[in-house]
């Protein structure tokens, strides 16, 4: 491998990335997923002084009926020109969402609207009729995760942990798993590009950690909206992720990064439904492999809490990834919720190594 | 003494043509942006089918150059014409400089020109997916020409005798992703022949090659693909190479659809060969450019006819041969320089051309 | 094991670094002329047996080249022999005894 090659094509794939004064708009699904991640966004972006803005009025991008094929792309691109809208009348004009296919979307309605300036006029009117609302496009679109990019060597300077194995002093072998709406359908829309984003790798980079580049690192995590959301295709879906763990088992990752809503709940909650079908594992001695949003795992370098983060909601334990950086974590506290009330307790898996 | 003929681009073609017209008692400067002339050819080691030395078809264009003015080492920077008199400016002075000019460059006079500027390889680097510049042990055609040459055998990257060898066709070929829609027409018959010459040096290896079509469209081109199949057991799996991954040994896994059996293909080889295609050379550009002559979309110059006047252009003295005009075989390219001098000699010796 | 309504598909890939070659390499010694088939398909269009069924003499022979000889082990017995596909062929491979040294191979490897 020849690092400098991959540097060209990152060099070749430089986005702008607004510096302050963001207004920011969640998923619909994360904080049901990965609870604190965005919560955790927002208060990194906090201590480092950052504007970060939302508007209590603004709703899903419509993105996640759209790929399901349920909402029809006019509709969708008048529910954008809401939000833009907000955007407008709050007096912003970074727009930074939290989701892949929300920004995927955005960027796909953009182009649209670069391209065909009469959609956008109609889209327009389509917003006037329905809310009397008049909007601007953003000056700068970026996905949370490029902020954080660019927020990942203050990130490191301020952190408490590095993602080394304070036992060996190796780097920690990480995956880096990408949504595929981030920049595949826009590669110059994506720090690094489609091919070999830089978006994660930049982050791992400098927190420490070693990149591993697998076969089928460039597959779907198998969400695939339809896939997983009508329950006789989600063998499909779990066969997209199982091909991935199969593909990287033998590269011995210890932990999966990713920055999609998706990718982090199939890639982790298929681990363990694969071994409750099959039996198989694909971490260390019977454990998964741990699977973390960018968020999260800025935040384990910041020195936050790991049940602060939400990390006891994860299918697969982090308690082996938290051993090896060293970050400290009290068990008695895992099911407690933040009036240090049980939450309850799991059942634990047949296979999958359990804490 | 004033230049009869202007030959720009001392390739196969240009030599060829330049050779030709000196033989024809006409003055000749030869241009050449290179210390040396033979372009691409100068860096391949046989030639398809035959197997023959480039060499020597390269020496052969050489000594027909004896009676050219060889000028190398220069650019074109200015073209201008003045009725039937052209004026090029290059950025470099050389011996008994016609006209005063500054020191760093030289003004020189034709009553015709003769395009040859041929073309460049298709960066491979550009196919991000396929890793090349990336991943080891992933080549050019033209870098595994280089390892023919050398002759020091053909290794990995980590110094081991390939077991496994792919070749990938139409890399930057008949690829819209990269803006090129056309197809380079030799790289079929090269990886055949790249192929063979692979089994021949390393008979133990499987090779493997990637193809769309196989366009094997010229005389013996056929034979060698029999040749490959029968007597050196080439595998030919037809589907595009869509993606290349390494493994920690340095082997590249290659995904394809084996679209003969209708299904994903996955193959593991540990080296593998990328047929960079033709595109128009940086220069031809450049220089289509000062004379205000068209290219096609493709960014090849266009003759006056494809086909009755395929060695002329839209100005009268400016003539085209070879890979100018895009994608050709030496061979072709040879007879293209010779019938272009051809049809030089008879514009210069006509009184009253229709043209004027 | 749990049930939980759904169930992994396998991954139809074909994997050629898993695949078995010891197939197609007995059969290539049976019948050299393998070799040069181009895969134009004349085979399978003249095909009695092809008219009717799913057997496809081209694609299965194709498979065993892959080193896939498992998916056709069982359409091979399809075959009538009556030659036509010999007499189209353009490369001149002897596809009867081809077919002959596919099912032999089978026979022998299991």
């Amino acid at each position: 491998m020849k690092l400098e090659g991959k540097r060209l094509i990152w060099n070749e794939y430089q986005k702008e990335i607004a510096d302050d004064n963001y207004f920011y708009v969640r998923s619909c699904v994360r904080q049901n997923f990965f609870p604190a991640a965005e919560k955790t966004f927002l208060r990194y972006m906090k201590e480092f002084g950052k504007n970060v803005f939302e508007n209590p009025s603004h709703t899903t991008c419509s993105g996640i009926g759209y790929h399901s094929d349920i909402v029809p792309i006019e509709t969708a691109m008048t529910m954008v020109a809401r939000q833009f809208a907000l955007m407008t009348e709050s007096g912003y004009e970074n727009f930074v969402t939290s989701c892949i296919t929300s920004f995927g979307l955005y960027t796909e309605i953009l182009d649209t609207w670069h391209h065909f300036p009469e959609i956008e006029e109609k889209i327009r009117v389509h917003l006037r009729n329905a809310t009397g609302r008049e909007f601007v496009k953003p000056k700068n679109l970026a996905h949370a995760s490029d902020v954080t990019f660019k927020l990942r060597k203050e990130i490191s300077k301020a952190g408490k942990y590095r993602l080394v194995n304070q036992n060996t002093g190796e780097p920690i072998r990480v995956v880096e798993h990408i949504g595929c709406h981030y920049s595949r359908m826009f590669p110059s829309k994506g720090v690094g590009g489609a091919e070999y984003p830089y978006v994660l790798v930049g982050m791992i980079e400098e927190w420490g950690g070693e990149v591993i580049d697998y076969p089928e690192r460039r597959h779907c995590c198998g969400f695939g909206f339809r896939q997983y959301l009508i329950k006789a295709n989600r063998g499909y879906s779990i066969s997209a992720s199982k091909k991935k763990f199969e593909s990287m088992k033998p590269y011995k990752p210890e932990l999966i990064l990713t920055n999609c809503p998706g990718c982090p709940m199939f890639l982790d909650r298929w681990q363990y439904t694969i071994s409750e079908m099959e039996g198989i594992t694909y971490g260390e001695k019977g454990q998964g492999i741990p699977v973390l949003t960018y968020e999260e795992l800025a935040g384990l370098i910041l020195g936050y809490d790991p049940w602060d983060l939400g990390l006891q909601v994860h299918q697969v334990p982090v308690e082996p990834l938290l051993d090896k950086i060293g970050i400290p974590y009290d068990p008695e506290r895992k099911f407690l919720d933040k009036d240090e009330n049980s939450i309850g307790k799991p059942k634990s898996p047949s296979f999958l190594k359990f804490y | 003494m004033e230049n009869s003929v202007i030959v720009i681009g001392g390739g196969i073609s240009g030599m060829t043509a330049a050779g030709m017209l000196a033989l024809q008692g006409l003055s000749v400067t030869l241009l050449e942006k290179e210390k040396e002339t033979g372009g691409h050819l100068a860096r391949w080691d046989r030639l398809f089918p035959d197997r023959r030395k480039a060499s020597e078809v390269l020496d052969f264009a050489r000594e027909g150059m004896k009676r050219v003015n060889l000028v190398t080492g220069v650019t074109v920077t200015d073209i201008s014409r003045q009725g039937r008199e052209f004026t090029v400016v290059i950025n470099s002075p050389i011996p008994n400089p016609q006209s005063p000019t500054p020191d760093h460059e030289t003004v020189l006079k034709a009553r015709a020109l003769l395009l040859a500027t041929g073309f460049d390889l298709f960066e491979a680097r550009k196919k991000e997916e396929y890793g090349y510049g990336i991943y080891n042990n992933v080549i050019t055609s033209a870098d595994l020409e280089d390892r023919f040459k050398l002759k020091k055998g053909i290794l990995t990257s980590e110094g081991k005798i390939p077991a496994r060898i792919g070749i990938v066709h139409c890399v930057g070929s008949r690829d819209e992703k990269v803006g090129n829609l056309y197809c380079s027409k030799v790289c079929c018959v090269t990886g055949v022949k790249q192929a063979i010459e692979l089994k021949e040096m390393l008979p133990a290896a499987e090779v493997f090659n990637f193809y769309m079509d196989l366009r094997m469209f010229d005389r013996h081109f056929e034979e060698l693909y029999y040749e490959a199949q029968q007597k050196w057991n080439v595998n030919f799996i037809r589907g595009r190479l869509s993606e290349c991954a390494e493994n920690p040994d340095g082997s590249i896994i290659v995904k394809t659809e084996d679209t003969l059996t209708g299904k994903p293909f996955k193959i593991t080889v540990d080296l593998l060969v990328l047929l960079t295609g033709f595109v128009p050379a940086g220069s031809t550009g450049d220089i289509a450019g000062m004379l205000g002559l068209v290219t096609g979309t493709d960014g090849f110059i266009n003759s006056a006819d494809s086909h009755i006047m395929n060695n002329s252009t839209d100005i009268p003295g400016v003539f085209v041969a070879g890979a100018v005009k895009g994608p050709i075989s030496i061979g072709e390219a040879i007879a293209d320089a010779r019938a272009a001098a051809i049809q030089l000699a008879i514009y210069l010796n006509s009184p009253t051309p229709a043209d004027d | 094991m749990i049930d939980f309504g759904y169930t992994i598909t396998k991954d139809r890939q074909l994997d050629y670094d898993r695949g078995d070659m010891r197939y197609y390499r007995l059969v290539q010694s049976l019948e050299p002329s393998v070799d040069v088939c181009m895969e134009c398909g004349s085979c399978t269009a003249t095909c009695s047996a092809g008219q009717f069924t799913e057997f496809n003499i081209r694609k299965a022979h194709t498979l065993i080249r892959r080193g896939n000889t498992e998916s056709i082990k069982a359409e091979l017995r399809k075959c009538m022999f009556c030659g036509k596909c010999q007499l189209v062929c353009p490369r001149g491979v002897n596809l009867r005894n081809l077919i002959l040294a596919m099912n032999r191979a089978i026979e022998l490897l299991g």
